[in-house]
């Protein structure tokens, strides 16, 4: 049901591509504010959704409103509500950046007085007033993306997606970008937010909907998937040389916690009560081990990921680095 | 209103990012020229066949530029992903191409008139029927600006643009009657003579330029703009199936 509250509602919405189901009969709703992640591993059906919603995909089967309005039979019928960011910087390199978002305000119409002062006022909001008059061609990826971004908002969308845009850019960068979200999002634009690291969809996101292999397998909020980690209690080590090999045995000696590895040589153990570092530090001692840091960690919403979609959170972002040539991450 | 400074913007970005660069001019005059000077030199005839060949150059000329620049800028802001944001912009997809297509016919008809300019100090133009050759000169640069379009919407790679572009062009060179008249042709390639919109051209501006015609003239007015809607409404249905898949 369509209401004023709601900024985007998908039914039933599918896409084939050959012998692939790209995306298999999608539906969700998003509220006007809102900031709905969507989370899934490289080929799940993010971008093939986000073409879908923004007139740049014709779906095979299903229904689209946005704003209230059904953009099923008409995809450009909305498109005046909605900011795209792709996944990849699309602007225009022979163009200054405010050229380029000069160019961008009048595809929708913004009369050159207003573009212009736009255009400086989100050069400056995104720290690229002193870039302005530079060719985009000439830009870091950093600055590429955040142009990108500032592009895809200078009409002031109700609406915008964005579709991982944080993916291949410096962390220095990765965080700018998050903070320049958050503030959008706190300004009351509804955020559709396609992404691969799963603490940056934890930081920022409302809501998640995971989706594997084009199907939504799971929409909760962030407090709903991470209520049910909260009796879980955890400690992440750092171990000296040959700690991490002692995994089986640290298993065997505590069989009431959870013993796994957790990147080079850490190891994360859990259990339903508070863990005492103590007996930890004395088992690796005893093996002529040392421990570096011992910290608590509180559950994040990897495990649930890992949980929803069988699918190893560090792969997933490894793979996507490759693919991006870069990688972020969520400093 | 919104829509028309979208396609002001348009156009005048394309214009000052592709039309005016040197590849353009290399392609849309020098090579015609020079395609013209060859025959000019080969016929022996002095300047006194300066007016007839005109057409020819003044057509090669506008179907070199158009199809030249609007195959490769297009193919090239579609590989480049920078077309999308103008398929994202609430624009009609009708009105977007035509924003797309203004310049290089702009570019064309400009083509157009660097020969007739350079003939003006060569030759008497007096005779000239300009409400003929103005015209035609306009649905030349229309018919073959959709000519590129219609090749760039039917590539994905500049360099298959360029090749696509060159299956056309130069057998339109020989077969629209503009150095070699139709009915010299052998009889069984007449027939695709008249499938090519430049023919229909050629023979507008023979009869602009004080040749014969072998069409009356409203027909080639007619037949010309039928192909510029017939390349444009293809156009559009390819960009709609090809590229919003």
């Amino acid at each position: 049901m369509t209401t004023q509250q709601t900024a985007i509602e998908v039914e039933g919405l599918s896409k084939r591509f050959g012998e692939v189901q790209a995306v298999d009969g999608l539906a969700f709703a998003v509220r006007q504010g809102e900031l709905l992640g969507f989370l899934g591993p490289n080929g799940a059906g993010k971008t093939t959704t986000i073409n879908m919603l923004t007139g740049l995909a014709r779906p095979d089967g299903g229904r689209i409103c946005l704003g209230g309005i059904d953009c099923s039979a008409n995809p450009k019928a909305a498109q005046h509500l909605i900011g795209v960011v792709p996944d990849e910087s699309n602007l225009y390199p022979e163009l200054t950046g405010f050229a380029n978002l000069c160019f961008c305000a009048a595809l929708y119409g913004m009369r050159r007085t207003e573009r212009e002062s736009r255009a400086w006022e989100l050069l400056d909001k995104f720290g690229l007033a002193q870039a302005g008059g530079r060719k985009f061609g000439g830009y870091s990826r950093g600055m590429k993306r955040k142009l990108t971004i500032a592009a895809g908002i200078i009409h002031r969308p109700a609406v915008l997606f964005l579709d991982e845009p944080t993916t291949g850019i410096d962390v220095a960068s990765a965080r700018d970008i998050r903070q320049l979200l958050a503030d959008l999002h706190r300004g009351g634009t509804t955020i559709f937010l396609t992404t691969h690291y799963i603490e940056e969809a934890e930081r920022l996101c409302e809501r998640i909907a995971f989706i594997v292999q084009g199907r939504i397998v799971r929409t909760a909020t962030m407090d709903e998937l991470i209520r049910p980690l909260q009796d879980r209690h955890g400690l992440l080590l750092a171990v000296g040389n040959g700690g991490a090999d002692l995994v089986g045995d640290l298993a065997q000696s505590f069989p009431a916690y959870h013993v796994a590895t957790a990147g080079q040589a850490q190891i994360r153990v859990e259990a339903r009560e508070p863990v005492p570092v103590a007996p930890l530090v004395r088992f690796f001692e005893e093996r002529a081990v040392a421990v570096l840091e011992a910290r608590q960690v509180r559950p994040s919403l990897e495990e649930v990921f890992v949980e929803v979609t069988g699918l190893a959170a560090e792969a997933m972002r490894k793979e996507k680095e490759k693919a991006g040539g870069g990688g972020g991450g969520a400093a | 209103m919104k829509q028309w400074i979208a396609f002001w913007s348009i156009l005048a970005k394309d214009t000052r990012s592709y039309y005016l660069k040197p590849p353009n001019i290399s392609w849309g005059l020098i090579f015609p020229l020079a395609w013209t000077g060859m025959f000019f030199i080969r016929s022996g005839a002095g300047l006194d066949s300066v007016t007839a060949l005109l057409p020819g150059v003044v057509a090669v000329s506008i179907l070199f530029g158009t199809t030249s620049v609007l195959a490769v800028t297009v193919t090239f802001e579609k590989k480049g992903r920078s077309f999308e944001r103008l398929l994202l912009a609430p624009i009609s997809l009708e009105l977007l191409m035509l924003a797309k297509t203004s310049g290089a016919i702009l570019f064309g008809i400009a083509n157009a008139a660097v020969p007739v300019m350079i003939a003006s100090f060569l030759a008497d133009l007096s005779d000239v029927r300009w409400s003929v050759a103005v015209p035609a000169v306009a649905l030349i640069a229309i018919a073959s600006t959709f000519l590129g379009l219609f090749i760039a919407v039917s590539v994905s790679e500049v360099f298959e643009a360029q090749t696509f572009s060159n299956f056309f062009r130069f057998p339109m060179i020989f077969l629209c009657g503009l150095f070699f008249p139709i009915a010299q042709l052998p009889v069984f390639i007449r027939p695709l003579s008249y499938l090519l919109p430049v023919t229909y051209g050629a023979d507008l501006l023979h009869g602009a330029f004080g040749g014969t015609m072998a069409l009356p003239l409203p027909l080639d007015f007619a037949l010309l703009a039928l192909f510029c809607l017939a390349l444009f409404a293809l156009s559009l249905r390819n960009v709609k199936r090809r590229w919003i898949t």
